[in-house]
């Protein structure tokens, strides 16, 4: 069935058992980011230490999809360099806009490729990105107050 | 005639198609936007194809031609709610038509039954699509006026205990919607009528979600503007309907100027055409209006009344079948009293994206989010929801799959 090319196990262990969904008491910068499309929401907080993310933590309502891919996003951007995770974060972006014709790289994006079957469904992009913006603008201010 | 739900869809042919590799196609989705017969689809292309001039300008042949299928589908309208054909207007949707109404009374100066300051209020209800929403906010933002609104019950009803207090001496206007696009509860006008009339208020009604559903007749509804779009009406897209009473028509300025809608111009002045003209300036869509003439026809031959009976015996078995799923929670009245055919639901801890995706690959499609209602969604604690609405061409056959759909998404996601 082509449906389990989107919802890939995965993403629905991510889902039914989200990571880092807990914000933290203290954070360098928080944002909330909404899909005005459909109502999905985020709250995103970001701790950095030195040019190091020392935290990611968030909470939010969504589809299977944005929460999923918020939570792939913290385990694995927690620990890298502001520039490993612009790398990251590049290289998932391309992959959402690859309309099914790339799979990813695994040892960049971890469990970040089970999302690869998302670029199919133009509808469903933006939910994958929503925890990814929401870091981008976070990791953004947090650096700016450094 | 009996009325055919089989029959009427092979007048649609976009419902022949196959979806997702090779499923039939289950479209549950003609609250966002209908589809269209062959009929409308040939109407608007002959138009281009035969008799494409600029209307109410010209003096050849294709000008008048123009012109008579453009004024011929304002007449086919105006037969549609029974209304005088000057009242009404083409715009290019209900959207159009709300922001026509809000900015036109903007445009009221002192003196005008229109005009709107500081200590004037503007009443709308806590179930509007945005498209009745915020047109209002605007205007009371910009003239100083109040915005209050009637609440919704957790049944999903309009709040009327508190009717004369919310709608108070210092009501302009009301708008509200007949039918919400969100929960399908119909809205009991006379009552909020009667009061807004009473406080000299006039009352704007959004029939977008009830005028291709079910018979109206402007002249017994009691409101004093009502505005649908075509497209959800089996018409095409980019054009709608404004209905004023003549009277309010004269009295209410314009909003957007420009060619068609004057009737003396200087290099320092102008003046008014009469409705409906003033309120059409420009070239209007005129392949759309004539396209909408063919959708209205064709709902009418096949009767308004006829449509919403069989829309009202889907909505029963549809409501029945979903009260049998365990974790399924309708969103509104549960029975057909007083409701339409949109009907939206949450289905357990499974998001309302993820189930739509489910059943969009079984070729069913549904409408999922917020449903360009987000204060009503909010208020009712689900951001988000599924939503089936149906139309004359959906038969039980399209309610046996979806509640298939609905069953194996369970599965699925369970």
């Amino acid at each position: 069935m082509e449906l389990d090319n989107l919802y890939q196990e995965v993403i629905l262990d991510h889902y039914k058992r989200p990571q880092h969904k807990k914000l933290s008491a203290s954070f360098d910068a928080q944002v909330h980011h909404i899909n005005p499309s459909c109502g999905d929401e985020i709250t995103l907080n970001v701790t950095l230490q030195g040019d190091r993310v020392e935290n990611v933590s968030w909470d939010g309502v969504g589809c299977s999809i944005s929460q999923a891919s918020v939570s792939i996003l913290s385990d694995l951007l927690i620990g890298k360099t502001l520039t490993q995770a612009q790398e990251i974060s590049d290289a998932f972006m391309a992959l959402m806009q690859s309309k099914g014709t790339e799979k990813g790289d695994e040892n960049l994006l971890e469990d970040a490729v089970a999302l690869a079957g998302v670029s199919q469904y133009p509808a469903r992009i933006k939910c994958a990105l929503l925890g990814w913006m929401a870091f981008k603008d976070a990791s953004v201010q947090a650096l700016s107050k450094k | 005639m009996p009325f055919n739900a089989i029959e009427v869809a092979k007048d649609f042919p976009i419902l022949s198609r196959t979806i997702r590799d090779g499923k039939r196609l289950v479209y549950l989705d003609s609250g966002a936007t209908s589809q269209k017969p062959e009929v409308v689809i040939e109407a608007e292309s002959n138009f281009y194809r035969l008799h494409n001039a600029a209307v109410h300008r010209g003096a050849h042949q294709l000008a008048e031609e123009a012109t008579d299928a453009y004024e011929g589908a304002r007449a086919i309208a105006a037969n549609f709610i029974n209304a005088d054909v000057d009242e009404v207007i083409f715009t290019k949707g209900a959207t159009e038509s709300l922001n026509l109404v809000a900015y036109a009374m903007g445009n009221a100066v002192a003196g005008n039954r229109f005009h709107l300051t500081t200590g004037d209020n503007i009443v709308v209800t806590e179930m509007e699509h945005h498209a009745n929403l915020i047109p209002w906010q605007q205007l009371a933002a910009r003239t100083g006026a109040t915005l209050t609104w009637l609440s919704v019950t957790p049944e999903g009803r309009l709040d009327l205990s508190n009717l004369n207090q919310v709608i108070s001496e210092k009501t302009k206007v009301v708008a509200l919607t007949h039918q919400s696009n969100v929960l399908g509860t119909i809205n009991p006008l006379d009552e909020i009528n009667k009061r807004a009339h009473d406080v000299g208020a006039v009352v704007v009604l959004d029939a977008c979600q009830s005028a291709p559903h079910m018979p109206i007749d402007v002249k017994t509804l009691g409101v004093d503007f009502l505005t649908f779009s075509g497209h959800k009406a089996v018409g095409p897209t980019g054009v709608g309907i404004f209905w004023g009473r003549a009277e309010l028509l004269a009295e209410l300025p314009p909003f957007l100027t420009g060619g068609s809608m004057i009737e003396n111009v200087t290099m320092t002045t102008a003046t008014w055409a009469q409705a409906p003209k003033k309120f059409e300036a420009g070239v209007p869509n005129m392949a759309q209006a004539v396209g909408l003439g063919a959708a209205l026809s064709y709902l009418t031959k096949i009767g308004m009344k006829n449509i919403h009976d069989h829309e009202n015996k889907l909505t029963s078995i549809l409501l029945n079948k979903l009260a049998e799923i365990k974790n399924l929670k309708v969103v509104g009245p549960t029975t057909t009293q007083m409701r339409g055919a949109a009907v939206s639901f949450t289905l357990g801890e499974i998001h309302p994206h993820d189930l739509g995706q489910y059943l969009d690959n079984q070729g069913i499609a549904v409408r999922t989010g917020h449903h360009c209602a987000w204060p009503l969604t909010r208020k009712l604690g689900v951001p988000a929801t599924t939503r089936a609405s149906l139309y004359l061409y959906n038969t039980e056959a399209d309610i046996d799959d979806l509640i298939k759909g609905i069953v194996g998404a369970e599965k699925y996601f369970g």
